[in-house]
């Protein structure tokens, strides 16, 4: 007796998956179920869906089969050009899961990549440097400028109970008409953009531009490798992270351990737009050459939401999820090259953003199934049972 | 007798434990039945697979003779299948009729009809004796009250078979009264009533049969006209029990808190406590009794620091702590047992050995520097389950929502005892607690006064107050109606203080 209930719970056991092993099924389901749909998309519309793959598979590995043999098979600009797209996604996606883990949805990050931008232009437009130790003070300053532009959403929300949503929200607008007026009054600047940055201000690497065939690939690389690694020890590690995650499930009970709800609340925000004002470090220093006056939102920020719930607000999560959602972007081009709309990546990366919001639906399917199978397990059991004892006790009968 | 729920051979599993192992059950119409066993014993695992939260993962289940497949809460309802659960399931900022009506939604054309709702509710409030406001705002009012609210949704979807969940875990004597009375009614006029429990006390006094069941397995079912107590408590726990507080006579020390002129408003703007003074020593407790609503839990708040105080002053070991943030009042030595377990005393999606830090993480061992660690969080977390015996299906890396509402208990006691406080703020120990538990909390409790910690224990529970005081405030209308010694008092005497018809 004892023998089979160890059976069973150990079979319990493997089939209660961990949450890691959950988050990465049901993302792993979500990109699925978006390029199934997507395929469908595709064949309603007479596209054909072996273009729109093999356009992807060069924007992520630079490969191209029907140019096997020729000097065209590998261009490794396409590896350099995605994963340079995927960076300040990456960064928005730390933004989005670093507020979410502490119960904020941080819609904001649009703005304060606009704030980082504005920062980073700043700096290398304003101050005199020679050395290259300016990038190093621009890529400071976007982050302290994405930084500040959540404080005030931070600490509405904290004192005073402002949903973070809606000021964030009016945050973005903000950003992008402040951020024109001061571009737009810097010297030499036309109603275009700004004049050129000065070389030793930018993260742009000769190296790197070399190694990927004259990519965009910049240093903005270390910026990422620094903060996911910063991002998980912070969360995880750290009894501020402790703190961050406490607030974040139970806001009473954090208060209740005397922790100081209200100023990590306000801390949260920060760091949250400290990683979205790094992502514009990467935009304005390493993208771009030159301070734009933006004609709308480019969003790097709702992208951003995509990438952290698709990472599922975990630091590696996040940098897949933003590697992919870069590729798609990345991908448009050649896509369009092959005749496919470049609507269909945005459909994929839509689609995918709707599967992940569809999470709990998802878990429901899978315990459905999981469930199905074990019924038909036992199903079998007693139907073996039946078999070996073939006159069942009718212990119904007694008790009605 | 005609059975109108049959569970046969009714197993559940959850990871790392077996809930249920082949249970049976039978449920006689017009009968009181009552479900006893020990926390994690499976009771509450048992009833949610009646009800449709979870479903079995062997066995049957027959409801007034037709075999089914409860697959929700819905189909429960429609099989005429109500419960009311040990933690309510109410909308904070809905009124009481918006909560009632909440899924059964009466309408006229396109909009909710809640005058119908609103006088069906009355209706039912009078014919029961519930004497519920329906248009109260829930946040507003006090835990009794809210469980009326749960018993009168079941009855507004016409429950014919009604499940309680420790339902008098949280009430005065008058009021488990009046329960009681209240469920005696349900039979008369037909109707089949469930009580888990694990007071047998009332098991004794109100269920026609009872079911035990202990660690998942069932045991047995007998008649309460052929059973008594002490047969009950030794078949569920398995061993002997003593109902008995061994208590040396207190050694006072020094004033460990002192509250003078105390006042505090609630979340209305009503002035909860008038003005309340009262001073706890080392090494004595001292119990508040009181009706609930009557500015126990409020006066408790007010001296943990979660509730801004309006007027009057508190020392802790003579040290003015009116103002200071929590953590100060922490480090002076205050220790503070939540009422409420889920709200404030735990992170439930933290793991156990998280939560045991919850208060102190930020201190040596468990941060150096500002980092976590793990080791020395883990080490104290495992002596920790150990000497406390909070039992989890995955040990301490188990989230605290897991643990059955006992364990949750044991685990917060564990983590304010161990803090070697001064002064400890007690709310309901041992709500929902079974006497294995129970038995265990109170000789800690003692063991912690004779240490000479200051302890104020709040409980709604006369026997607790009374076996554990040394020293009894009652109080009544935001006040301090009475104060008697532990040992030179009654429950009759308490019970007029309750309802403030007797000054001492």
């Amino acid at each position: 007796m004892a023998e089979v209930e160890l059976k069973k719970t150990k079979k319990h056991k493997s089939l209660a998956k961990s949450e890691n092993g959950r988050l990465i099924l049901t993302a792993l389901i979500a990109i699925v179920l978006a390029f199934l749909v997507a395929i469908l998309v595709m064949l309603a519309t007479g596209i054909k869906p072996g273009n729109f793959f093999s356009a992807l598979l060069r924007t992520f590995t630079g490969l191209d089969f029907s140019k096997a043999g020729t000097d065209a098979f590998f261009k490794p600009r396409y590896v350099g050009e995605f994963i340079q797209i995927s960076l300040p996604l990456i960064m928005t996606g730390l933004s989005l899961g670093f507020a979410y883990r502490c119960g904020l949805f941080n819609i904001g990050a649009e703005g304060q990549v606009i704030a980082g931008i504005l920062g980073a232009n700043l700096v290398a437009i304003l101050v005199p440097w020679q050395s290259k130790s300016l990038a190093v003070l621009a890529v400071l300053a976007a982050g302290l400028f994405g930084a500040l532009w959540a404080l005030i959403p931070g600490l509405l929300k904290a004192h005073l109970g402002v949903s973070e949503v809606v000021s964030t929200i009016m945050f973005n607008y903000m950003a992008i008409y402040l951020s024109n007026a001061v571009l737009k009054a810097l010297p030499g600047s036309n109603t275009q953009r700004t004049i050129d940055l000065p070389d030793q201000a930018m993260l742009t690497s000769p190296w790197l531009r070399e190694i990927t065939g004259n990519s965009r690939l910049h240093w903005g690389i270390l910026i990422i490798l620094i903060c996911i690694p910063l991002y998980n020890i912070l969360l995880n590690r750290t009894s501020f992270g402790y703190e961050i995650r406490a607030v974040g499930f139970n806001r009473d009970a954090a208060r209740y351990a005397g922790m100081k709800v209200k100023s990590r609340i306000v801390a949260s925000m920060m760091i949250s737009g400290l990683f979205a004002g790094l992502a514009g470090a990467c935009l304005a220093l390493g993208t771009f050459k030159y301070g734009r006056i933006l004609p709308g939102f480019e969003n790097y920020g709702f992208d951003g939401i995509a990438v952290g719930l698709l990472g599922g607000t975990k630091g590696v999560g996040i940098l897949l999820a933003g590697l992919l959602m870069g590729g798609l972007r990345s991908g448009q081009a050649l896509m369009q090259a092959q005749r496919v709309p470049l609507e269909i990546a945005q459909i994929v990366s839509a689609l995918i953003v709707l599967f992940v919001a569809m999470q709990k639906a998802i878990d429901f399917i899978l315990s459905r199934m999981a469930k199905k199978r074990r019924l038909e397990a036992q199903e079998m059991k007693t139907q073996e049972a039946a078999d070996n004892n073939p006159k069942p006790a009718k212990e119904e009968e007694g008790g009605k | 007798m005609e059975n109108v729920v049959e569970m046969r051979g009714v197993s559940k599993f959850f990871p790392g434990i077996v809930a249920n192992d082949k249970v049976n059950f039978d449920l006689a119409k017009g009968e009181i039945h009552a479900l006893l066993g020990e926390n994690g014993a499976g009771k509450s695992t048992l009833m949610s697979i009646l009800f449709g939260i979870y479903r079995p993962d062997e066995g049957k289940i027959f409801v007034k003779g037709q075999e089914v497949e409860i697959t929700s809460p819905n189909k429960a309802h429609d099989l005429g299948i109500g419960m009311v659960h040990q933690h309510f399931k109410l909308v904070e900022n809905f009124t009481v009729t918006q909560n009632i009506m909440l899924g059964r939604e009466t309408t006229k054309g396109l909009f909710l009809d809640q005058d119908a709702a609103r006088k069906r509710v009355i209706a039912l409030s009078e014919q029961y004796g519930l004497n519920v406001d329906p248009d109260a705002k829930i946040e507003d009012v006090s835990v009794g009250m809210q469980q009326r609210v749960e018993i009168l949704k079941v009855l507004y979807r016409d429950a014919d078979i009604i499940i309680l969940d420790e339902p008098t875990a949280v009430l005065t004597p008058q009021e488990i009264d009046e329960l009681m009375a209240i469920l005696r009614n349900f039979c008369a006029e037909g109707k089949s009533v469930i009580l888990i429990t694990h007071k047998l006390k009332e098991i004794m006094a109100v269920a026609d049969r009872v079911t035990v069941l202990r660690r998942g397995k069932y045991i047995t079912t007998a008649q309460t006209s052929e059973t008594s107590e002490a047969d009950l408590a030794s078949l569920m726990v398995g061993r002997p029990v003593s109902f008995e507080i061994a208590k040396a006579p207190a050694k006072l020390g020094e004033t460990v808190l002192s509250v003078q002129d105390l006042k505090v408003r609630d979340a209305r703007g009503h002035l909860a406590l008038k003005g309340v003074n009262l001073e706890v020593k080392a090494g004595e407790i001292l119990g508040l009794a009181g009706v609930d609503g009557n500015g126990q839990s409020e006066l408790l708040e007010a001296i943990a620091g979660l509730s801004p105080v309006e007027a009057g002053q508190i020392q802790l070991l003579g040290q003015d702590i009116t103002n200071v943030p929590i953590r100060d009042r922490t480090e002076q030595g205050l220790a503070h047992i939540p009422a409420d377990r889920q709200k404030f005393g735990l992170v439930l999606q933290y793991s156990l050995a998280e939560n045991y830090i919850l208060t102190n993480y930020y201190q040596d061992p468990y941060s150096i520097r500002g980092f976590l660690q793990k080791a020395a969080i883990s080490h104290h977390a495992e002596e920790l389950s150990a000497q406390f015996d909070v039992r989890s299906g995955e040990g301490i890396r188990s989230l605290a929502g897991q643990l059955s509402g006992g364990n949750q208990q044991k685990a917060i006691i564990a983590r304010e005892f161990s803090s070697q406080p001064k002064l400890l703020l007690c709310a309901q120990p041992t709500r929902g607690l079974d006497v294995g538990a129970i038995e265990y909390i109170h000789n800690q409790l003692v063991k912690l006064r004779d240490q000479g910690v200051g302890i104020l224990l709040l409980s709604f529970e006369l026997d607790e107050i009374l076996s554990l005081s040394d020293r009894i405030v009652v109080m009544y209308g935001g006040q301090i109606s009475g104060e008697v010694q532990g040992d030179a008092t009654n429950e009759r005497e308490l019970g007029l203080m309750m309802v403030g018809s007797w000054e001492k």
